[in-house]
């Protein structure tokens, strides 16, 4: 099960932060109450060039010192321009976290490395700090999650006081590990995030794999290891997009094998390369992207935002609808149409078929 | 209790989907000769028409949710708008008919009665429809299928009319795995499909006069469900099928015992 929904204005206007909430809500049947979350591109305008780094902090008496440990990791390379606890409203759920937030500014000195050094900074802190967990990393973009339900997680955060032009959202039933904050989705690693209904049955394979190029799977998800594939493969390998799409959830060797000359030598290559980035299991994913990434005709694209794709062959739902300039990805039409009621265009892409939703210039 | 009422509407909005389902099953106790339940503004709500035992017709407006029709046995549901995951699912006897697309296992399980769909279908429809004795499922599908139509099928019939709701021809069918586990009952697809698009244990048999004489009174009362024309009907009725059915009654026998006979 889990339930997911996420929806994107291509003409970048600006939608608050209930309107998600209101539609993972009538999701929340496929969820049980043990994790949801929301993640909003374009909600800090005011630091929109700055990352903003959102921290789990272990909600004990100490929680100032294992901030303090986070800041002198992020001194290394950079400054902290502000940093504060994340509003939350109290009352609602059982803090078992404080969720904190840097707004944070690299060095001029580290202009040409600093997204590889955001990576290891989330990597060392994940990995090193007692009572520290880094959820999101991405720059004008934040994840708010926690173990509730979709409209208690949404009040918590105070939703409504952000707005954004793209927005992703999970309601989870966890099924092979527990629930925790840091195990609700979205997972994230700079601008990229991911939410994922299914399991990743491959995870101990993608989770070596990645490991050894430095990425730490440290929150007991499966999911988490979807996150930095997407970053390795088309961030640091700079694969078009739909060719790291391919590797993922590649292709049948008996569809390669019809293919034409030049085709199937590509597909072969992927899967031969990327074996250890292919996805197995039942999945229909989500996933935000980072800005300015190659495309397969070479030409470089900074408007590519939110990719929708279901495993090859099909063991969970995604549905697409299309109003104006909005486009909506869900696991259910319902939840589409409970905040847009009247769409231009409902479908549902065929397995393995990734959607791929482009901000208009 | 009144028991002239014949039709009662109830607004399904912001109902929470077990609300609706019991505030159903009232009003069938309500009003013992009700003949139309008519649901307006139905938004995402599971199980509408779960295991109803009784001869009524329910009309729903808006967008149900999964498993639509569960266990029943006896209603008519008509659906003006589209179907969630499997619309069907067990259903014993009764009909729906979906004015829009069905999604993923379509028809799952089912053990009786007919699902019509206008439009499109996910992945495995009509996955463990079975039969027995007079116990007989329907699934006529009128646009795309999709891979693992049929999937495990253990009788009753399946039918593919592969045109758009305006009655053109869709053309070639791409989907693959096409009854995949087979063991009874078979599947009409209305345009030619290749022995690679087949699951392990479906085979192509030839379509017959007398598959057709059985799939004609079922394109009929599909066609006049949905208002299709004289012209429509026709072409769907002298149209050529591909008849999709098991290899064996038991594909698996040797699965695990190859050795033995």
């Amino acid at each position: 099960m889990c339930g997911i929904i996420g929806f994107i204005s291509r003409d970048k206007k600006l939608i608050r932060g209930d309107k998600i909430a209101i539609a993972l809500d009538s999701l929340k049947e496929r969820g049980n109450g043990q994790g949801s979350g929301y993640v909003g591109y374009g909600i800090y305008p005011k630091y929109k060039d700055s990352y903003a780094i959102h921290v789990f902090l272990d909600n004990n008496p100490q929680y100032m010192d294992i901030k303090e440990n986070v800041k002198q990791v992020l001194e290394k390379y950079g400054y902290v321009l502000n940093d504060e606890e994340i509003p939350t409203k109290d009352g609602i759920i059982e803090k078992e976290f404080i969720p904190w937030r840097f707004f944070y500014d690299f060095d001029e000195k580290y202009a040409d490395s600093e997204k590889d050094l955001m990576v290891d900074m989330v990597m060392e802190i994940n990995d090193k700090i007692d009572g520290a967990f880094v959820f999101s990393s991405g720059k004008n973009m934040g994840i708010f999650k926690a173990s509730a339900w979709p409209m208690e997680v949404a009040e918590f955060y105070k939703l409504d006081e952000y707005e954004g032009y793209m927005w992703l959202s999970h309601a989870r039933y966890p099924t092979n590990t527990r629930g925790w904050w840091g195990g609700a989705h979205p997972f994230n690693l700079l601008n990229w995030s991911v939410v994922h209904n299914g399991e990743i049955t491959s995870y101990g394979t993608n989770k070596r794999y990645v490991e050894s190029f430095g990425y730490k799977c440290r929150l007991l998800t499966d999911t988490e290891v979807v996150a930095y594939i997407f970053d390795l493969l088309i961030r640091k390998h700079e694969i078009p997009v739909e060719y790291a799409l391919s590797a993922v959830a590649p292709k049948f060797w008996k569809e390669i094998d019809t293919m034409e000359d030049e085709e199937r030598e590509l597909h072969e290559s992927i899967r031969m390369t990327y074996g250890g980035a292919t996805l197995n299991g039942p999945f229909a994913i989500i996933v935000g992207t980072e800005e300015g990434m190659m495309f397969m005709n070479g030409e470089t694209n900074d408007g590519n935002s939110l990719i929708g794709i279901t495993d090859r062959i099909k063991l969970r739902p995604l549905i697409v609808g299309e109003k104006d300039d909005l486009l909506f990805v869900s696991s259910e039409e319902a939840a589409i149409r409970k905040i847009c009621p009247e769409l231009d265009k409902v479908w549902m892409p065929d397995a393995g078929e990734p959607v791929l939703a482009r901000i208009n210039k | 209790m009144d028991k002239s009422t014949t039709e009662v509407v109830l607004d399904a909005n912001n109902f929470e989907y077990r609300e609706l389902n019991e505030k159903i099953h009232t009003i069938l106790n309500e009003y013992p000769n009700l003949e139309k339940l008519i649901l307006k503004n139905v938004l995402g709500q599971r199980f509408i028409g779960n295991g109803i035992q009784k001869e009524i017709t329910i009309e729903i407006y808006g967008v149900p949710g999964g498993d639509l029709g569960m266990f029943m046995n006896g209603p008519t549901i008509i659906v003006h708008g589209n179907a969630d995951h499997a619309p069907g699912n067990t259903m014993d006897s009764g009909k729906i008919v979906i004015h829009g697309s069905g999604g993923d296992a379509t028809g799952h399980s089912m053990r009786g009665g007919k699902l019509f769909v206008r439009d499109n279908v996910g992945y495995r429809s009509g996955i463990h429809m079975k039969e027995y004795k007079e116990k007989f499922p329907i699934l006529v599908i009128g646009g795309e299928i999709k891979d693992f139509l049929g999937e495990y099928m253990a009788g009753g019939i399946l039918i593919g009319l592969n045109m758009d709701n305006e009655g053109n021809d869709l053309g070639k069918i791409n989907s693959k795995m096409l009854g995949t586990g087979i063991h009874g009952g078979s599947i009409y697809i209305r345009e030619s499909i290749d022995k690679s698009q087949l699951g392990v244990a479906a085979d192509i048999k030839e379509f017959t006069d007398e598959d057709r004489a059985k799939i004609t009174p079922y394109i009929e009362e599909f066609c006049k469900d949905f208002n299709y024309s004289e012209e429509i009907k026709n072409k769907l009725l002298n149209s050529n099928y591909t008849k999709i059915a098991p290899i064996s009654k038991r594909p698996f026998e040797k699965l695990y015992t190859p050795d033995l006979r």
